[in-house]
C-alpha cells in the first residue's frame, strides 16, 4: 500500500529539483522549513523524530534540500517528511508537511475490531511495521 | 423638549432615533440595513424607524420612557445613503449601545435586531447587509468550538484544501449501502464525506444503524490510507435531547466530527457548539434554508451576517458558497463571506459587500465549505477563488464517475495535489490550469476519465446577490 498523508501523496515522488521549487515556496513565505523521520506512519503518530531543529534561520534552499538528503541517507528506510511552518498571528502551526522518502515496502495497517453491546465496534489501526522492534522495521525492503 | 412627550404618535427622528451627528462609541454594535421606504415617506425617517423598532421605540409615546436614560438604549439611525444606481433603496447605518444585548446569546441579538421590524408597514422591505460586533461583544461568545488551525492539526492535514463529497442519493438507501459509499470515497482519497442535510433518521434509514455502518466505513478506509478520515455524521434532530444523544453516541464511536443543520435554531447551534468543544468533535454546519432570506437583495438578512452570527455561535465549518458550482454566489459578495469566516482583522470593503471593519481578537476561524455542481475541471477556479483553507465537496463529481466512487475520489485528490504543487512552483495556474489537470491526467486514468465526463460543465447564471458599490483601486 501507499500512505497517503501530506500534502502530495497522490502524485508521483518528488525528484529533488520539484522538492526544492516547494522549499522556495515556504521561503519565499517565511516559513522555516524543518525535517522528520519515523519508522511508524500510524495516522495518529503526531510526532515524527526530528531531524534536528527547525531551521530558522536557513534561506538557502540548496541547504534544506542538503538536510533533508542528509536525513534519507541516515534513515535509508524510513519516512522522511519536510515541513514549512507558519508562525505568523492566528496561524501558528504547520503550513506544508510531504513526505519525501518511503520505505521501499509498505505493510500499511490492521484494522483489529473489538465487537461491543450493541453491534458497536471499538476500532484499532494496527500498524503492521510496528510489530519489529525500532530501528528494526522496513528492513526486509 | 415638552414635545418629545406629547401624547400620541411622532416621526421617529424627532424621537431622537436619527441623529446625524453621532459618533459611534468603539463599543457600539454596528448595523447597514438597505431600506426601501414606502412612497412618501423620506429614508431619514424610515432609518429612525428601523433603529426605533429594533431597540426601544413603541409606535406611540409613552411615558414609562421617563423611568429610564432612554437616551442611552434609543438605537441612532447616524447615516443614510443612496443605494448606487437604485432609486427608492438607501443604506441606514444604524448603532446599538452594546448593553441593548446580553452576553453570547445570538437569540437576544437577532431579536432585536431581525426582530419585529422587518415586518414593519412603513417599509415596503428592509435587509440587514451588514454588521460590526465590536471585540467586547464578541469576547462574550465561546467561538468555533475548534477552529481551522486546530482541525488540521487534528486531522493532520495541510497546505492544501480539504477534500469531501456528500452522500448520493440524499434519500433512500440502506445504511449498509450507504456506508459502502462512504468507505469507497474515502479510500479512494477524499478526507471527509457527509450526510445530506435531510439525513436524519428517516424509516429508510435509522440513525443509529447509520452511525455503526459508517464508521466501520471511516475505520477501514483510514486503515487502507494511513490517513485520518471523517465522516460528518448529521445529529439533527427535533428535540435537543434527541441531538445530544446522537452527538454522544458519534463520539464513543469515535468519529471526529458531527454536523448540523442551521434549521435547528441560534441557541440549538449555540449549545452544540459547546458540546463539540467539551467532547473534541469538530462541527459541521450546513445551511439549510438561508437562501429564504439571504438571497434577494432588497429584504432579508445578508449571508455575511450569518456567517458572522455562525463565527461567534462557535462553529467550525459552515457552507458559503462556491462561485464556480449550481448554487447562488457572486464571486467578490463569496470572498466578503470567505473573509467574514476566516480572517482575523477585516477591513470594510464596498466591492466584496462589507460595510464595516470587523476584529475578531484572535477568535479562531471558520472553514468555510464549498459544494454544489462542482468538480475535478474546476479545480484552478475554485482555488483561485477560495484558496487554501476551504473543504472543497464533490458530491456528484465524485458518486458519479463513470469508473466508481474510488476513482472519482482519487480525480479530484489527484487535480487538486497537481494544482497545489504547480501554485507553488509559481505557475501562473489560473490561466495554465486546463493545461495542469490534461498534464495531471496523462498519469492518471480516474482524473482523465473525470475530465472527459465533466470538463465542459458549467453553471453560469446572473447572480443575484451582488455588491452595488465597485471601489476604485487605490494604491493604499
Amino acid at each position: 500500500m501507499r500512505i497517503t498523508q501530506g500534502t502530495f501523496s497522490y502524485l508521483p515522488d518528488f525528484t529533488d529539483e520539484e522538492i526544492t521549487a516547494q522549499i522556495n515556496y515556504a521561503l519565499t513565505n517565511d516559513w522555516p522549513l524543518s525535517v522528520e523521520f519515523t519508522d511508524d506512519p500510524h495516522p495518529r503518530n503526531t510526532y515524527w523524530e526530528m531531524w534536528g531543529l527547525p531551521m530558522f534561520d536557513l534561506r538557502d534552499p540548496a541547504g534544506v534540500l542538503m538536510e533533508v538528503n542528509a536525513c534519507r541517507a541516515a534513515n535509508p528506510n524510513a519516512y522522511v517528511r519536510l515541513n514549512a511552518y507558519d508562525a505568523s498571528l492566528g496561524r501558528q502551526t504547520t503550513a506544508l508537511s510531504f513526505i519525501v522518502q518511503r520505505p521501499a515496502e509498505e505493510p500499511g495497517f490492521r484494522l483489529d475490531r473489538a465487537e461491543g453491546r450493541g453491534r458497536a465496534i471499538g476500532y484499532t489501526t494496527h500498524s503492521y511495521a510496528t510489530e519489529r522492534p525500532v530501528g528494526d522495521r522496513y528492513t526486509q525492503g | 423638549m415638552a414635545d418629545r412627550w406629547n401624547a400620541g404618535v411622532i416621526p421617529y427622528a424627532e424621537m431622537g432615533y436619527w441623529q446625524p451627528d453621532y459618533e459611534p462609541k468603539d463599543t457600539d454594535i454596528l448595523c447597514a440595513f438597505r431600506i426601501t421606504p414606502q412612497d412618501g415617506v423620506p429614508p431619514e425617517e424610515a432609518g429612525a424607524a428601523v433603529a426605533g423598532e429594533s431597540s426601544t421605540a413603541t409606535w406611540t409615546v409613552v411615558w414609562t420612557d421617563r423611568l429610564t436614560t432612554f437616551e442611552h438604549y434609543q438605537a441612532k439611525c447616524y447615516k443614510v445613503d443612496p443605494v448606487p444606481n437604485t432609486p427608492g433603496q438607501w443604506i441606514a447605518y444604524i448603532a446599538y449601545d452594546i448593553d441593548l444585548f446580553e452576553e453570547a446569546s445570538i437569540a437576544n441579538l437577532t431579536s432585536s435586531i431581525i426582530g419585529n421590524v422587518f415586518g414593519f408597514k412603513p417599509l415596503k422591505a428592509l435587509r440587514l447587509e451588514d454588521m460590526r460586533i465590536p471585540t467586547h461583544y464578541v469576547k462574550t461568545f465561546q467561538g468555533p468550538a475548534h477552529g481551522i488551525v486546530m482541525e488540521r492539526e487534528h486531522l493532520g492535514k495541510f497546505g492544501r484544501p480539504i477534500l469531501g463529497a456528500t452522500t448520493k442519493p440524499k434519500l433512500g438507501l440502506s445504511a449498509r449501502n450507504y456506508g459502502r459509499v462512504v468507505y469507497e470515497a474515502l479510500r479512494g482519497g477524499l478526507d471527509f464525506t457527509k450526510d445530506d442535510e435531510n439525513i436524519n433518521s428517516q424509516p429508510f434509514m435509522r440513525w443509529r444503524d447509520r452511525f455503526l455502518f459508517c464508521m466501520e466505513a471511516v475505520n477501514r478506509a483510514q486503515a487502507a490510507t494511513g490517513e485520518i478520515k471523517g465522516h460528518y455524521l448529521n445529529v439533527t434532530a427535533g428535540t435537543m435531547e434527541e441531538m445530544y444523544e446522537r452527538a454522544n453516541f458519534a463520539a464513543e464511536l469515535g468519529s471526529v466530527i458531527v454536523m448540523i443543520d442551521l434549521t435547528i435554531g441560534y441557541t440549538a447551534i449555540q449549545s452544540m457548539a459547546k458540546w463539540a468543544r467539551d467532547n473534541n468533535v469538530i462541527l459541521h454546519l450546513h445551511r439549510a434554508g438561508h437562501g429564504t432570506y439571504t438571497r434577494q437583495k432588497n429584504h432579508g438578512v445578508s449571508f455575511r451576517v450569518i456567517s458572522k452570527w455562525m463565527r461567534l455561535a462557535g462553529v467550525d465549518h459552515i457552507h458559503a458558497g462556491t462561485v464556480v458550482g449550481k448554487l447562488e454566489g457572486d464571486p467578490m459578495t463569496t470572498a466578503g463571506f470567505y473573509d467574514t469566516l476566516r480572517k482575523d482583522s477585516i477591513k470594510a470593503d464596498l466591492s466584496k459587500g462589507l460595510y464595516f471593519d470587523q476584529e475578531w481578537a484572535s477568535m479562531p476561524g471558520v472553514m468555510p465549505v464549498a459544494s454544489g455542481g462542482i468538480h475535478a475541471g474546476q479545480m484552478h477556479q475554485l482555488i483561485h477563488y477560495l484558496g487554501e483553507d476551504v473543504i472543497l465537496q464533490f458530491g456528484g463529481g465524485t458518486i458519479g464517475h463513470p469508473m466508481g466512487i474510488a476513482a472519482g475520489a482519487e480525480a479530484n485528490r489527484v487535480a487538486l495535489e497537481a494544482m497545489i504543487k504547480a501554485r507553488n512552483e509559481g505557475v501562473d495556474y489560473y490561466k495554465e490550469g486546463p493545461e495542469i489537470l490534461k498534464k495531471a491526467a496523462s498519469r492518471n486514468r480516474a482524473l482523465d476519465t473525470a475530465l472527459a465526463t465533466w470538463g465542459d460543465i458549467t453553471f453560469n447564471y446572473e447572480s443575484t446577490d451582488t455588491p452595488d458599490v465597485v471601489a476604485t483601486p487605490t494604491n493604499a
